[in-house]
C-alpha cells in the first residue's frame, strides 16, 4: 500500500481526527459513554493504520520499542499510583474522594487518572502486540 | 495507619513493583526489587496471620465502598494460611533462583520475566486475599496468563507447546468459572462472596444454581489439575524454567483448591455440595484414582521434573480426598496437606533446579552417581522424597497421618488403606530415583561439576529445614488447620 497515492492521502487525512476522537472518548469517559480501555485501542488503531500504510520501520522509527515499554509501564504506576495516594491521603486503596477537599471533585481527579493509567498502558499494549506480529521474520 | 491496609499492600505492592521491574535494566537490581517485594508480601501475610489468629477475620472495602456494592477484602484464618505459604514460597525461590533465572533467561527478556514473576504473586495473592466472586475472576486470570508466559520462557523448545496446552485448558476453566459467577450473579444479584452465601439458599432449588455449581466445581477442577483433566500439568512443570516448576508446584495448585474449599464451604455451603448434590461420591474415586494412577505413572519416569508433576498429581489427589471425606477432620487434613506438600514440592523443585544448573539436564539417566558430586543438592533431595512418602519426622507424615485418622473416623477402610498402599507406591519412585542418582558410577556429564552455590543451598535448605520442623512441631500446621476447618462447619448454614 506504501506506493498508493490515494490510500496515503487519506489514511494521512484519517489519522489525526482518529487520534482526537481518542482523546475525547479518554477524556469524556466520566461523563458519556467511553473510558481508559476503548480510547486506548482507538489511539492504537490510529498508530495501526499509520504502520500499514507507511510500512512498520517507518512507524516504528517515530514510536520506538522502548518508548512504549516505559508508557506500558507508566500506566499501571499511574493506576496503582492513585491507588497508594488513596491509603497516603487517609482513605482505603482506590478511595478518590480523599483525593481532594470535596470529594466530589476528589472522585472525578481520581477516576480521570485511573482512567489516563488503563488508556496509556491499553493503547501501548496493543500497538507493542502488532509491532510483536508484524515484525516477525517468516521462518521458512 | 499502615496495619489495616495490610490486606491490599500484600497485593499491591508487587502489582506495583511489576511495572518497575519491567523498566529496570541491570539484571541485579531488578532481582533485589522482585526479592523485596516477595518479602514483603511474606511479612505481611505473617502480620496478617498473627491479626487474624488473635483478633478474628478482617474485611478491607477497596475505594471505600461499602460490601455489596464495592469490592471487600475478606481474610480469615484458612487464607491468611494460603497466603503465608504463597508469600514465604516467593520469597525463597527469589532468593534462591537468581543463578538459575540468568542461566535459563535470555538477558535482554530479564526484566520482563521478574514482571511477570510478580504478576503472578499478585495474582495467587489477590485471589485467596479477596472476597469478592469476580475478583476471583480477574485474579485468576492474572495469574494465570503470567504463568503461561512464564512457562513459555523454559529453554527447552517444548515449553512453547505445553505453554500453549495450558493455556487452552486454563482458559477453559476460567471461563468456566465466569460463566458460573455469572449464572450465580443472574440469580443473586449480588458478586460479594458474603452476601451470595446469604442470598443463594432461597434459590438454591433452581436449575440455574445448579448449573453454576456444576461449571465451578469443573472449572475449578482444571486449575487444580484433578485427574481427569490433568494433562496440562505433567507438560508445563517439565518444560518451565525451574524457579518457575518451584513456585508454580507449591503454590497454584493449592491455591485453586483454596478456591473450591472457599465456594463449597463459604458460598454454596456444605449441605448444599454434600448431602444435597453428594458430590462426594464423584471427589472420592476421582481422587484415589489420581493418588494410584499418578503414583504408578511416576514410577516410570525418566525425567525428574515430570516425576515430580505426577507426583504432584497424586498429592493432590491426597488434598481432595480430604475434602472427599466431608468431616472438620478430613477438611484439616486438605490443609495440612496444601500447606506441608506445597513446602516439600517447594524443596525439591529447589533442588533439581540446582542440578539443572550444573548439569543442564533433569534426565534421570544422564544424572547417576550424581550424589557423590552435589551431596548437599541431593541431601535435600533425600529429605523432600521422604516427605513424599511420609516418612516420620517429616511434614509428610503429619498430614498423611491427620488423613488416615480422618478416613477411620470416617470408618472409610478402603480408604485409609489405599493411603497406606500409595505410600509404598511413593517409596518405589522416591527409592528409584535414590538409588541412580547415589549408587551408579558417575558418568562424564556430572563428574567434573560443583556444588552449587550458598544463594541456593540456604534457601533450599531452609525449606528442606521447614519441612522437618513441620514434622516435629505440629502446633503451627495442625493448630491452625484445625481451627480453619472448625470456622468453615461453622459458618455453613
Amino acid at each position: 500500500m506504501k506506493n498508493d497515492p490515494v490510500v496515503k492521502a487519506v489514511s494521512d487525512l484519517l489519522i489525526p481526527p482518529i487520534l482526537l476522537f481518542g482523546l475525547y472518548v479518554q477524556f469524556h469517559g466520566d461523563f458519556g459513554p467511553g473510558g481508559g480501555f476503548q480510547a486506548g485501542v482507538i489511539i492504537a488503531v490510529a498508530i495501526i493504520l499509520h504502520a500499514l500504510v507507511h510500512g512498520l520501520p517507518a512507524t516504528r522509527s517515530r514510536i520506538p520499542d522502548h518508548f512504549l515499554r516505559i508508557t506500558m509501564a507508566a500506566g499501571v504506576i499511574l493506576y496503582v499510583g492513585v491507588g497508594f495516594s488513596g491509603i497516603l491521603a487517609g482513605g482505603e486503596f482506590l478511595n478518590y474522594s480523599v483525593l481532594a477537599d470535596d470529594p466530589l471533585t476528589g472522585q472525578h481527579i481520581g477516576v480521570l487518572l485511573i482512567e489516563l493509567g488503563v488508556g496509556c498502558t491499553v493503547a501501548s499494549v496493543l500497538i507493542m502486540l502488532f509491532y510483536q506480529f508484524a515484525g516477525r521474520k517468516g521462518q521458512r | 495507619m499502615t496495619a489495616e491496609h495490610l490486606p491490599i499492600l500484600q497485593v499491591a505492592v508487587p502489582l506495583a513493583l511489576a511495572p518497575v521491574c519491567l523498566l529496570i535494566g541491570n539484571r541485579h537490581l531488578v532481582w533485589l526489587l522482585a526479592t523485596a517485594g516477595g518479602l514483603f508480601t511474606f511479612v505481611c501475610a505473617a502480620f496478617l496471620m498473627v491479626s487474624v489468629f488473635n483478633q478474628g477475620p478482617l474485611t478491607y472495602y477497596l475505594g471505600g465502598w461499602e460490601a455489596p456494592w464495592g469490592i471487600a477484602l475478606a481474610i480469615d484464618l484458612l487464607s491468611a494460611f494460603i497466603l503465608l505459604l504463597v508469600g514465604l514460597v516467593a520469597t525463597l525461590t527469589l532468593i534462591w533462583g537468581k543463578a538459575s533465572i540468568e542461566n535459563e533467561i535470555p538477558g535482554e527478556q530479564l526484566s520482563l520475566f521478574y514482571c511477570m514473576f510478580m504478576l503472578a504473586v499478585t495474582g495467587a495473592l489477590g485471589i485467596v486475599a479477596t472476597g469478592d466472586a469476580f475478583n476471583v475472576f480477574v485474579f485468576l486470570e492474572i495469574s494465570s496468563l503470567s504463568s503461561y508466559a512464564m512457562i513459555a520462557m523454559g529453554r527447552d523448545r517444548r515449553a512453547l507447546t505445553s505453554s500453549f496446552q495450558y493455556l487452552v485448558m486454563g482458559t477453559i476453566g476460567a471461563t468456566f468459572i465466569l460463566i458460573a459467577i455469572g449464572l450465580l450473579y443472574m440469580m443473586t444479584g449480588t458478586l460479594n462472596m458474603a452476601d451470595l452465601a446469604a442470598r443463594l439458599p432461597a434459590v438454591r432449588e433452581t436449575t440455574t444454581v445448579l448449573a453454576a455449581f456444576a461449571f465451578l466445581t469443573v472449572g475449578v477442577s482444571l486449575k487444580i489439575a484433578l485427574l481427569p483433566l490433568h494433562q496440562w500439568l505433567p507438560n508445563a512443570y517439565t518444560y518451565a524454567p525451574s524457579v518457575v516448576s518451584a513456585f508454580l508446584s507449591a503454590t497454584s495448585t493449592k491455591v485453586s483448591l483454596y478456591l473450591l474449599i472457599r465456594f463449597f464451604y463459604t458460598v454454596f455451603g456444605a449441605d448444599f455440595v454434600f448431602r444435597d448434590h453428594g458430590l462426594q461420591y464423584i471427589l472420592m474415586p476421582l481422587s484415589l484414582i489420581a493418588i494410584f494412577a499418578a503414583s504408578g505413572i511416576a514410577i516410570f519416569q525418566k525425567d525428574i521434573k515430570r516425576m515430580l508433576a505426577y507426583s504432584s498429581i497424586a498429592q493432590i489427589g491426597y488434598m481432595t480426598l480430604g475434602i472427599a471425606l466431608v468431616s472438620q477432620s478430613g477438611l484439616a487434613a486438605t490443609i495440612i496437606t496444601m500447606f506441608n506438600h506445597g513446602l516439600i514440592k517447594g524443596a525439591l523443585f529447589l533442588a533439581i533446579g540446582g542440578i539443572f544448573l550444573r548439569t543442564g539436564t533433569s534426565q534421570l539417566a544422564k544424572l547417576g552417581g550424581i550424589g557423590r558430586t552435589m551431596p548437599w543438592t541431593m541431601g535435600a533431595v533425600v529429605i523432600g522424597g521422604c516427605g513424599l512418602i511420609g516418612v516420620p519426622l517429616t511434614a509428610g507424615f503429619v498430614a498423611k497421618w491427620y488423613l488416615i485418622v480422618a478416613a477411620l473416623e470416617g470408618a472409610a477402610w478402603v480408604v485409609a488403606s489405599a493411603i497406606v498402599l500409595t505410600s509404598l507406591l511413593t517409596v518405589v519412585y522416591v527409592w528409584r530415583t535414590v538409588e541412580i542418582l547415589y549408587f551408579k558410577t558417575p558418568g562424564d556429564s556430572v563428574r567434573d561439576i560443583d556444588e552449587v552455590p550458598m544463594s541456593m543451598l540456604i534457601p533450599t535448605w531452609l525449606m528442606v529445614a521447614m519441612v522437618i520442623w513441620l514434622g516435629i512441631d505440629t502446633t503451627l500446621t495442625v493448630g491452625l488447620a484445625e481451627q480453619a476447618a472448625a470456622m468453615l462447619f461453622d459458618v455453613t448454614p
